[in-house]
């Protein structure tokens, strides 16, 4: 489905990301993760065709996503960002965006088809009561709702998501994720998203890419790469990795500095 | 029935009215005041009755003119502010207004009209606005995203440039010429020029046919460049051929009409205030209502102290910035 050789690209001057290798298979869902600048944005934005590639390339269905025209792009591959500036216009409008790939050259209006693409993707993310409010009316949790609704108008095969559950409370975490989830396994979608919270990359990605400084540290089945002595490595940070009774998969437990003193006196 | 088709074709039709209603009230209303009515006898005379040449000669050129340059700045307005999500671009601020009145500057003095003939207006005036929109364009571009407030301040102090250089050209050019840069600067929606004329109105309907090639574009830049090209716009593409598009219209607007400010900020300011941001619906009645205020404007100008007539930008200013002050302080309370 998706296949990175060699990407390197970054902003003039200051930052970039190396030498990236990796290829997701379809019906995937692949997480990244990493510190905090270590480069996960970059790299959606090199697979996403928002930064020019210095080196290497990626290709979509064997395709190099430099050669395919934007329409097809949009057509095979969503995006959604970390966030989005406040816009006034109505749920279902922002929706409709969604089909402007698809839309014919000269058509000004949605065909009676868009409406109802539209539709079904409101109805798949549970916000068809949205439909008449207003985007700055509605929550943040509502919002990123809305905004998977849009990148499913666009009927993509492929989703790429930045950090869909920053600044959102458990519940909206949960919510975003599990549909997401859903979405993987009833329509085939594969799913490639930048996770900041390790926990939940582990709860929801098979695989996962682990960035430190711009390059690929580690990348695996979760097990693999949520250990106490990777994550250490990478975040600097005493950690300790459980197994979630239920999932069975792994979680990280902080430690404050405090107590590792008083209990873990020889670190 | 998709119900966007049906706000379009309810706004449209409303607003095809008003202009409608204005243009006949303008048509009819000025220092010489002709009774509706008289219509029939005035046209069955023809040109031996005086006012008949008032009406088609004066009256209607005027109106169509104001309709053309109207709808063109404005709609010039609701594009650039499309592109860059915010109130405050429009072609005068971006410097293409400027650029544009520099160009026919040096068409005055360089007498371009001999060698290019009627057409070197609004050619010099294009040149003009092309050339500050691409420098404005490449001095922001240098860092990667076109900061918005880059680019405002890159455009403002380009049109101060300009207007220097337009003094530079004032104080060194010979007498005749000097009146007419300044009967040129004053702006004025009179044109004899019947050529002229037709050539503003297919300018500006063409500006409105090409920018509804856009209109999706222009619906995806509202949400971001980055996000309006994983919506399959070619942003780059887009964003040069809507800079053109804009510097024509513009162009040749100021060369025709002279500098008339704030129709290009005010008017696509509201019609986004009151009907939203899908510029399908907002490229139509930006630019219908564009031309009615300006053909209203302009009746204002020519009867308020008749026989004498204002400046046509005079009374846009005054209008549009004190409507505009009003809105804006009453948003905020």
């Amino acid at each position: 489905m998706l296949e990175i050789k060699n990407l390197t690209c970054g902003y003039t001057g200051n930052f970039f990301i190396q030498d990236i290798n990796f290829k997701v298979n379809a019906g995937e869902i692949v997480g990244i993760i990493g510190p905090n600048g270590s480069g996960k944005t970059t790299l959606l934005r090199g697979i996403s065709r928002g930064l020019k590639p210095k080196s290497g390339q990626v290709f979509l269905n064997e395709k190099d996503i430099w050669q395919m025209s934007f329409k097809e792009l949009a057509k095979t591959m969503a995006v959604l960002p970390q966030s989005i500036e406040p816009v006034t216009m109505s749920v279902e409008e922002f929706v409709l965006l969604g089909r402007i790939p698809h839309l014919k050259d000269l058509q000004f209006f949605e065909g009676k088809t868009d409406l109802i693409i539209a539709k079904e993707s409101l109805r798949l993310t549970d916000t068809l009561t949205l439909k008449n409010h207003l985007m700055t009316q509605i929550s943040g949790g509502e919002r990123q709702l809305v905004l998977i609704a849009r990148a499913l108008a666009q009927q993509p095969k492929l989703l790429l998501l930045d950090e869909p559950t920053t600044h959102l409370d458990i519940t909206h975490q949960v919510r975003i994720l599990d549909l997401i989830k859903r979405l993987n396994r009833d329509l085939g979608l594969t799913v490639v998203m930048v996770l900041h919270d390790l926990n939940l990359a582990a709860e929801y990605c098979r695989r996962l890419i682990l960035l430190k400084d711009g390059r690929i540290f580690r990348e695996g089945v979760t097990e693999d790469v949520i250990n106490y002595r990777t994550i250490e490595e990478v975040y600097k940070t005493v950690v300790v990795v459980e197994k979630n009774p239920v999932s069975a998969k792994p979680y990280v437990l902080l430690v404050s500095e405090e107590e590792i003193k008083q209990n873990l006196p020889d670190r | 029935m998709n119900n966007k088709i049906l706000k379009w074709a309810t706004l449209t039709g409303i607003l095809l009215i008003l202009l409608l209603i204005v243009s006949i009230f303008s048509f009819f209303w000025g220092t010489v005041n002709i009774p509706a009515g008289k219509i029939g006898e005035i046209i069955s005379k023809g040109r031996a009755d005086t006012r008949f040449v008032i009406l088609f000669d004066i009256r209607l050129p005027r109106i169509l003119l104001a309709f053309a340059i109207g709808g063109a700045l404005s709609l010039a307005g609701v594009i650039l502010q499309g592109m860059f999500r915010n109130p405050l671009v429009e072609p005068y601020t971006l410097g293409i207004s400027g650029g544009a009145a520099l160009g026919v500057c040096l068409n005055i003095v360089l007498r371009m009209q001999n060698i290019l003939g009627v057409f070197s207006l609004p050619v010099l005036g294009f040149i003009g606005g092309i050339c500050v929109i691409t420098l404005v364009y490449i001095l922001s571009i240098k860092q990667d995203i076109l900061r918005i407030q880059g680019l405002l301040l890159c455009g403002v102090m380009l049109s101060f440039i300009c207007s220097s250089l337009i003094m530079l050209i004032m104080a060194i050019s010979r007498a005749e010429d000097l009146h007419g840069i300044i009967f040129w600067i004053m702006g004025s929606l009179e044109q004899p020029n019947w050529l002229l004329i037709k050539a503003a109105l297919g300018m500006s309907i063409f500006g409105l046919m090409a920018a509804y090639i856009f209109c999706f574009d222009l619906n995806a830049f509202s949400l971001g460049e980055e996000e309006a090209l994983h919506l399959g716009i070619n942003v780059e593409k887009s964003k040069r051929l809507l800079f053109i598009l804009t510097s024509l219209l513009t162009g040749f607007s100021v060369s025709i009409a002279g500098i008339i400010g704030f129709v290009g900020l005010i008017v696509p300011h509201f019609m986004r205030l009151l009907i939203g941001n899908d510029h399908r619906v907002l490229l139509i009645t930006s630019f219908l209502s564009g031309a009615i205020f300006l053909i209203f404007c302009d009746t204002l100008a020519r009867t308020i102290i008749a026989p004498m007539e204002f400046p046509v930008g005079v009374i846009t200013g005054i209008l549009g910035g004190s409507l505009f002050i009003y809105t804006f302080t009453r948003k905020l309370c």
